[in-house]
C-alpha cells in the first residue's frame, strides 16, 4: 500500500513541489472520511445486534405474558400437571427436566472437552494438533438433526440392550447426544483461549522447575480461565437450547424425569412438538411462549452467573 | 539435605506428570475414534445408495423412490440468503467489540447483549420468526422468513468469532501500522483483518455449517413443505430444507422407504457441510500464501 504512494511522490516531486502536498491532503481527507464512516458502521452493526435481542424479548415476552390471564403464575411455575387439552398448564416439570438435562450434559462434557483442549494446546506435538483440529471441525459440521437421527437409530437400541429398560429413551440418551454435540464447541474455544496465553508465563513457570502438569493447572488454565468460561457458556447455551437432537431421543412425554430412562420432555422439545398444532390466541400458545421466555431467562441468568464467576476468578489469579 | 526432600517431591510431580500425559493422550484417542466411527456410520450407511436422480427428483408422498431435490435446493438458498444478511453485520459488530469499544459501562452492556443473544436458543428465534412473519406481516411460512430468522441466529456467533480472531492479533502489528501514519480504519483493513482472516473464515465456516443443518428455526419459519417445484427462487414460497426433511421423514412420512431416505438425507447433509467447510477454506490458503511471501 505504501509503495505506490512513495513512487507517485517521487515522480511529481520532479516538476512541481506543492503538488504532492495537495494530493496528500485529499488522500488524508478520504482516509479520515472512511475512518469515520466505518467506525459508525461498526457501531451500527453492534447496535443492530442489540436491536435483535430487543426484538426477541419484546415479541416473545408480549405473547408470553398473556398466559397469566388464563393460568395463575403459581400453577404455571409449580404444578407438575401439563394437560393442555383440559386447561392445566403446569410447566414446572419441563423446567426441572431442562435443568437436570443440562447439568448431566455438563458433568460429562466439560472434563472431556477441556481435557481435549489441553491435549491440543499444551501436550500434543504440533503435527498432531494440526490433525486433531480439522477432525473436531468435522464434528461441528454434523447438523443437530443428524445427531438426533443417529441417537434414534444407533444409541437408543444400544441403551435398550444395556439397561434392559423400556425404550432406552430419556435423560441419559439426550445427555449423551448433547455431550457429543457440545464437545467440539467447548474444546475448540478453550483451545484458542489456552493458545492465547503468552508464552512467557509458561517459560517463567518452567524456569521455576514446574512439571508440565503443574504449568498447565497452575499457570495456563488460570490465565486462560476467561476464555474457557466463555467456551463453556457457548456449549451450555447450545445444550439448553438444543431442540431437534433432544426431541428425537427424549421420549416426548410430559412427565418428570425421575430416572435416567424415564421418557420425558424438556422446554425446547415440548415447544417444537406442540407449537404447530395450536392457535395464535389460545392459552396453550401463550403457555408455550412463556416456556420460550423462560428458556430466555434461564440462559440470561446463567450467563450472568458465569460472568460473575469469571470476574471473581480473574481477580484472584 | 534439602535436596533429598525436594527431589522426592519432584519425583512424585514427574510421575504425576507422566500419568496425566498418558491420560490426555488416551482421551484424545478415544474422542477421535468416536468421531471417525460417527462419520463412518452416517456416510457409510447413506452415501452408497445416492444417485443423481435422488438428489434432483421431487419427493414422493406414498410411493417409494422419491428424491430430495427441492429440499436440497432450499437448504442452499436459505443458507446463502442468511449469510448475505448476517456476515456484514456480524463481522462489523465483532470488529467494533474488539477494536473500538472503550472500557466503560456502555461496552459492558453491549457485551452482555452479545452474550445474551448468543445464548438465545434456536427455537426461540423460530418463535420470533413465526411472530414477525406469520403473525405480524401475515405472509405465512416462507423462505424469506426462514433466512432472516437464521441470520438472527448467526449474528452473535459471527460477532463472537470475529472478536476473538481480531483480539488475537498482536498489538505490535497495530502499533507499527499506526507509526506509519495509518488511520484506525486503515490499520484494521490492511493489517488487522488480513492477520485475523484465518480465524474469521474458520468462524464463518462453523456458522455456515451450523446454519445449513439448522432445523428448529426452519420448521417454525419456513414450514414442513415445499412449493413442489425444483429451482423455485420465489422468496415467498414455503421452504422446507433438507434438515427439516430428515425430521419430517422420521416423524410423519408414510412412504415405505422412509428409513432409506432418512439414511441418505443424513449422509447428504453431512457431506455437504463438510464440502462447505472445504470450499470456505480455499480463499484462506491463498491468503496465507500471500502473507508468507
Amino acid at each position: 500500500m505504501s509503495m505506490p504512494v512513495h513512487q507517485a511522490g517521487n515522480l511529481e516531486g520532479a516538476d512541481s513541489a506543492p503538488m504532492p502536498n495537495r494530493r496528500r491532503t485529499r488522500r488524508f481527507n478520504k482516509a479520515f472520511f472512511l475512518n469515520k464512516l466505518f467506525k459508525n458502521y461498526f457501531l451500527f452493526s453492534i447496535l443492530t445486534l442489540c436491536a435483535v435481542l430487543a426484538l426477541v424479548i419484546f415479541f416473545i415476552g408480549r405473547t408470553a405474558i398473556l398466559v397469566f390471564g388464563d393460568v395463575s403464575p403459581a400453577e404455571f411455575f409449580f404444578s407438575l400437571d401439563w394437560t393442555p387439552e383440559e386447561g392445566r398448564f403446569g410447566a414446572a416439570l419441563f423446567i426441572l427436566n431442562t435443568l437436570s438435562l443440562t447439568l448431566l450434559t455438563l458433568i460429562m462434557a466439560v472434563p472431556i472437552s477441556v481435557g481435549l483442549a489441553i491435549l491440543m494446546a499444551e501436550i500434543a506435538p504440533k503435527w498432531m494438533k494440526k490433525a486433531i483440529r480439522p477432525v473436531l471441525d468435522l464434528l461441528v459440521g454434523i447438523p443437530s438433526i443428524v445427531y438426533g437421527y443417529l441417537g434414534l437409530t444407533v444409541l437408543l437400541p444400544f441403551l435398550r440392550e444395556l439397561s434392559g429398560e423400556g425404550l432406552g429413551d430419556g435423560l441419559l440418551a439426550a445427555a449423551i447426544v448433547l455431550t457429543i454435540m457440545i464437545l467440539p464447541t467447548i474444546s475448540r474455544i478453550s483451545d484458542d483461549a489456552i493458545g492465547a496465553v503468552p508464552k512467557k508465563y509458561r517459560e517463567a513457570a518452567y524456569a521455576l522447575g514446574s512439571t508440565r502438569l503443574q504449568v498447565i493447572f497452575r499457570v495456563v488454565l488460570p490465565a486462560a480461565g476467561r476464555g474457557i468460561v466463555a467456551a463453556v457458556i457457548l456449549g451450555m447455551t447450545r445444550a439448553i437450547g438444543e431442540t431437534m437432537a433432544v426431541v428425537m431421543v427424549i421420549g416426548n412425554t410430559p412427565q418428570l424425569a425421575k430416572t435416567l430412562f424415564t421418557p420425558s420432555s424438556v422446554l425446547t422439545s415440548n415447544i417444537v412438538m406442540q407449537i404447530s398444532n395450536v392457535e395464535f390466541d389460545s392459552a396453550w400458545n401463550y403457555a408455550l411462549h412463556m416456556m420460550a421466555f423462560l428458556l430466555l431467562l434461564i440462559s440470561f441468568a446463567l450467563i450472568l452467573v458465569i460472568r460473575y464467576l469469571g470476574r471473581k476468578g480473574g481477580a484472584e489469579s | 539435605m534439602n535436596r533429598f526432600s525436594a527431589s522426592r517431591k519432584q519425583i512424585r510431580a514427574l510421575r504425576l506428570d507422566r500419568i496425566a500425559t498418558a491420560c490426555f493422550y488416551g482421551l484424545g484417542a478415544l474422542v477421535l475414534l468416536l468421531i471417525f466411527w460417527l462419520l463412518f456410520t452416517i456416510l457409510g450407511k447413506g452415501l452408497p445408495g445416492i444417485t443423481l436422480s435422488f438428489l434432483t427428483k421431487l419427493p414422493e408422498e406414498i410411493d417409494p423412490g422419491g428424491g430430495i431435490g427441492p429440499m436440497l435446493f432450499n437448504s442452499f438458498y436459505v443458507l446463502i440468503l442468511s449469510l448475505i444478511i448476517s456476515i456484514p453485520i456480524g463481522v462489523g459488530a465483532g470488529i467494533y467489540m474488539a477494536e473500538y469499544a472503550p472500557k466503560n459501562r456502555f461496552t459492558e452492556v453491549l457485551r452482555i447483549c452479545v452474550e445474551s443473544l448468543s445464548s438465545v436458543p434456536s427455537i426461540v428465534f423460530g418463535l420470533l420468526g413465526l411472530a414477525i412473519f406469520a403473525e405480524l406481516l401475515g405472509i405465512g411460512l416462507t423462505i424469506l422468513g426462514g433466512a432472516v430468522s437464521l441470520a438472527f441466529l448467526n449474528l452473535p456467533m459471527l460477532a463472537r468469532v470475529t472478536e476473538e480472531a481480531v483480539r488475537a492479533v498482536p498489538d505490535d502489528l497495530r502499533n507499527a501500522s499506526y507509526a506509519l501514519g495509518a488511520t484506525k480504519f486503515e490499520v484494521i483493513r490492511s493489517v488487522v483483518l488480513p492477520v485475523a482472516m484465518d480465524g474469521i473464515v474458520t468462524g464463518i465456516c462453523l456458522v455456515a455449517g451450523r446454519a445449513f443443518g439448522e432445523s428448529a428455526v426452519i420448521i417454525l419459519t419456513a414450514g414442513l413443505s415445499t412449493s413442489g417445484e425444483m429451482w423455485d427462487f420465489n422468496l415467498f414460497s414455503p421452504g422446507e430444507t433438507l434438515a427439516v426433511h430428515l425430521w419430517y421423514v422420521n416423524s410423519e412420512a408414510i412412504v415405505e422407504d422412509a428409513r432409506q431416505i432418512a439414511d441418505k438425507s443424513a449422509a447428504v447433509l453431512v457431506f455437504v457441510v463438510l464440502l462447505i467447510n472445504l470450499l470456505f477454506r480455499v480463499p484462506l490458503w491463498f491468503n496465507n500464501r500471500k502473507l508468507k511471501r
